[in-house]
């Protein structure tokens, strides 16, 4: 396994995960639905998981790994309360616009 | 010569319960006395300070001249060299105070059941008494000088309480904070002296510095320091000049209360202190003829003052204060055993003679101004006879206890310096007449009070009499503890605690000693001095029936005596006042311009600034998100530079 993720050089797993990364955060910054916002925050654990296996298996150290499988756990457990709460935002007042959710201030 | 250290089981357990007895009756007299009926707080608070009596008696059984007892409980304090640990120490000196402060202190405990009895704040009255009898404990059971101080503090604090104990009185609040006040002087002194030690020693055990202290400069500035701020403490707690005012006022606070802490226990904490760092004391020369001087001023001092006295309490006070000046002297002289001596046939004496005045007073209704009373010999007999050997015992009447402890005190000081015992013994002569005018003006002649209230005199209950007939016959029998060497084999006091004090009389130059012949005839003259002052004063007030003047009456000298020498109206004048101007000052100007703007100042700005930055949280998600990248990304910017 390790020899198959070492045939692809480290630079191209960088170059990856950095792009998939600053396709969350603009992901985040533009879009209006939270749902979309919420799926980009997957996509930027995600891209730094990708990055921690890489070096991982180019380290030959399994202590990132373990890491990513907090990061997994911890996210399954954010994505969880975070679905909750836009489900209970929805039926309150039918949207999940963030621009529609400014209440909260001062 | 080091103690020899006993440690076995019973007695360790003995002398925990000692001070823990009290501590108990206060807890459940102060949080569960409101449940309790007045008599069972009144007996638990006797009994539990009887319970310490009777541990020290057993103690005091077991424990022989050179035994000691080491009671480390607890590491109190450990913080690199320094290392205090809880602990209390008993020996010789220390059964001498514990005998004095439990057993007088049970009596007084009795009579109070029957003095305070009337009172709506009984239950509060008798946990402040356990609360003091503890701190007492503490402070004379102490092994090092910061428990001591613990102690120190806690029966000023009790002191304070029960001077303004009828609070409702502004007066005696007045009395109170001003005890308070005075006695912090002094113990700023006792703290610094602490401070000192523990800085110069690196401990504060009693018994290590006593063994360091031989070792140091004969009267070297380190050592005259540490004994002078120790001996300023002593001076606030134990009411000398210049500290003294505070005694007389707090005459304000329940008579058991003066009996208890203003005449045998707290006041004499000072003697107690000096005795027991006695080395580190006879080291500093310098610091006892200070010791010594200020004892003599304040004996005549005070027995001037109170040659014209009229309030009954404020002539004991006074007469307290006088007593104690005459125990510094004797420390001051080196004789530590008979500064002791004369503490305990003191606390005896005094204690009756404020419980015989509380009895005279409680038969009264409250009336403290011997000028109205009289003629009460026939109505309160034993009040009466009690008193009257009392006030034998201390004007140094031959073969009472206070003639031995006193002529013990004017041998040393004959043997020390011709000067100190004429002085000593004008005191003494003053103490006599002044006691037997209280004696005469109070019991002899005719009441002088209306018929009405004559016929409400009635002698107290058994709790107040039964005291006041046990502490009469060790006033009459006290001088037996130390009988001079001319009569007996043995002076037994002496000889019981030569272990404390036998270090410190190695320190001093033994001159000759006294020939019987010399002490057979100082203690003539002391007897016939104080027997001619009792008939001289017999003579004026049962005789010639002469009564003190009306204030408005009195002239010149007389005038100035009775105004006890405007001393209240110096300090008023002199500190009291250019420091509250000086507050005043700080108040108006320092306080108003300088802190409140700067606080107000500091306000503002946080405000402002507040309501400024508040405005960032606009509740759009887009821009929080916004925010935290671009804050992610200068980060990562700076991580970068640097």
């Amino acid at each position: 396994m390790d020899q198959a993720l070492q045939q692809v050089p480290l630079n191209w797993y960088i170059l990856l995960s950095t792009f998939l990364f600053c396709v969350g955060v603009m992901g985040v910054l533009f879009r209006r639905n939270a749902i979309i916002i919420l799926m980009c925050i997957e996509l930027m654990l995600n891209s730094v998981n990708l990055l921690l296996v890489a070096f991982s298996a180019y380290h030959g150290n399994s202590d990132g790994q373990v890491f990513v499988f907090f990061i997994m756990v911890v996210a399954a457990a954010e994505v969880a309360v975070g679905l909750a709460l836009l489900m209970s935002i929805y039926r309150n007042i039918g949207s999940t616009d963030i621009d529609v959710l400014n209440k909260l201030k001062w | 010569m080091t103690a020899n250290l006993i440690n076995t089981p019973g007695l360790n357990y003995l002398g925990l319960l000692i001070p823990i007895l009290p501590l108990i009756g206060f807890l459940v007299n102060g949080m569960l006395g409101k449940f309790l009926s007045k008599s069972i707080t009144g007996w638990i608070g006797s009994l539990t300070v009887l319970g310490s009596f009777i541990c020290t008696v057993l103690i005091f059984q077991q424990l022989g001249v050179n035994d000691a007892i080491r009671l480390d409980l607890f590491q109190w304090i450990s913080y690199g060299q320094l290392d205090i640990s809880f602990g209390l120490w008993i020996d010789p000196l220390t059964m001498i105070m514990l005998m004095v402060v439990t057993g007088v202190g049970f009596l007084i405990h009795l009579y109070s059941i029957g003095y305070m009895h009337d009172d709506e704040g009984f239950t509060r009255f008798f946990s402040y008494l356990n609360l003091f009898i503890f701190f007492m404990l503490l402070l004379v059971m102490g092994s090092n000088y910061l428990i001591m101080f613990i102690g120190w503090e806690g029966v000023g604090l009790c002191s304070y309480l029960l001077i303004g104990f009828w609070f409702k009185n502004d007066a005696y609040n007045d009395a109170a904070q001003k005890a308070f006040v005075m006695n912090r002087i002094g113990d700023l002194g006792f703290l610094l002296g602490i401070f000192f030690m523990l800085f110069n020693f690196g401990t504060l055990d009693i018994q290590a510095i006593q063994s360091i202290a031989p070792g140091l400069t004969l009267n070297g500035p380190l050592v005259v320091a540490i004994t002078m701020f120790l001996f300023i403490g002593a001076i606030g707690k134990s009411a000398q000049l210049p500290l003294y005012t505070w005694l007389p006022d707090a005459m304000a606070g329940p008579t058991p209360v003066s009996a208890l802490i203003h005449a045998a226990t707290m006041v004499t904490a000072g003697i107690y202190m000096v005795v027991r760092s006695n080395v580190l004391f006879a080291m500093a020369p310098l610091t006892l003829s200070v010791i010594l001087w200020i004892g003599v001023m304040t004996s005549v001092f005070a027995a001037i003052i109170g040659l014209k006295q009229n309030d009954i309490k404020k002539v004991l006070a006074y007469s307290t204060v006088s007593q104690l000046g005459l125990m510094f002297a004797a420390l001051g002289v080196g004789a530590f055993s008979s500064g002791i001596f004369h503490l305990v046939t003191h606390a005896f004496f005094k204690a009756l003679l404020f419980l015989g005045a509380g009895s005279v007073i409680h038969a009264l209704h409250g009336e403290q101004d011997i000028r109205k009373m009289g003629g009460l010999k026939k109505l309160i007999p034993i009040t009466y006879l009690t008193f009257f050997l009392a006030a034998l015992a201390i004007s140094g009447f031959p073969l009472l206890s206070g003639f031995f402890s006193k002529d013990e005190i004017l041998a040393h000081a004959f043997e020390h310096q011709k000067l100190v015992w004429i002085i000593l013994s004008l005191s003494s002569l003053l103490t006599a007449f002044y006691m037997f005018r209280l004696v005469f003006l109070t019991f002899f002649n005719d009441y002088r009070g209306t018929e009405e209230s004559k016929h409400h005199i009635h002698e107290s209950p058994w709790t107040m009499s039964v005291p006041l007939i046990i502490l009469c016959v060790l006033s009459v029998f006290g001088g037996l503890l130390g009988l001079p060497e001319v009569i007996s084999a043995q002076h037994w006091l002496g000889h019981y605690l030569s272990a404390v004090t036998n270090p410190s009389a190695a320190l001093f130059e033994s001159g000759e000693a006294m020939s019987h012949m010399t002490e057979i005839m100082l203690m003539s003259i002391a007897g016939a001095g104080a027997i001619a002052s009792i008939l001289y004063a017999r003579h004026v007030y049962v005789s010639r029936k002469t009564m003190p003047e009306e204030d408005a009456a009195l002239q010149g000298l007389p005038k100035l005596v009775s105004n006890k020498f405007y001393v209240d109206e110096l300090y008023e004048k002199f500190i009291t006042r250019p420091v509250f101007k000086l507050s005043e000052w700080w108040g108006q100007f320092v306080d108003k311009l300088v802190i409140d703007r700067a606080v107000n100042a500091l306000a503002r700005s946080l405000e402002v600034s507040g309501k400024t930055l508040r405005l960032f949280q606009n509740g759009h998600t887009g821009f929080y998100v916004f925010a935290m990248v671009i804050g992610m990304v200068v980060f990562f910017i700076i991580r970068l530079l640097i």
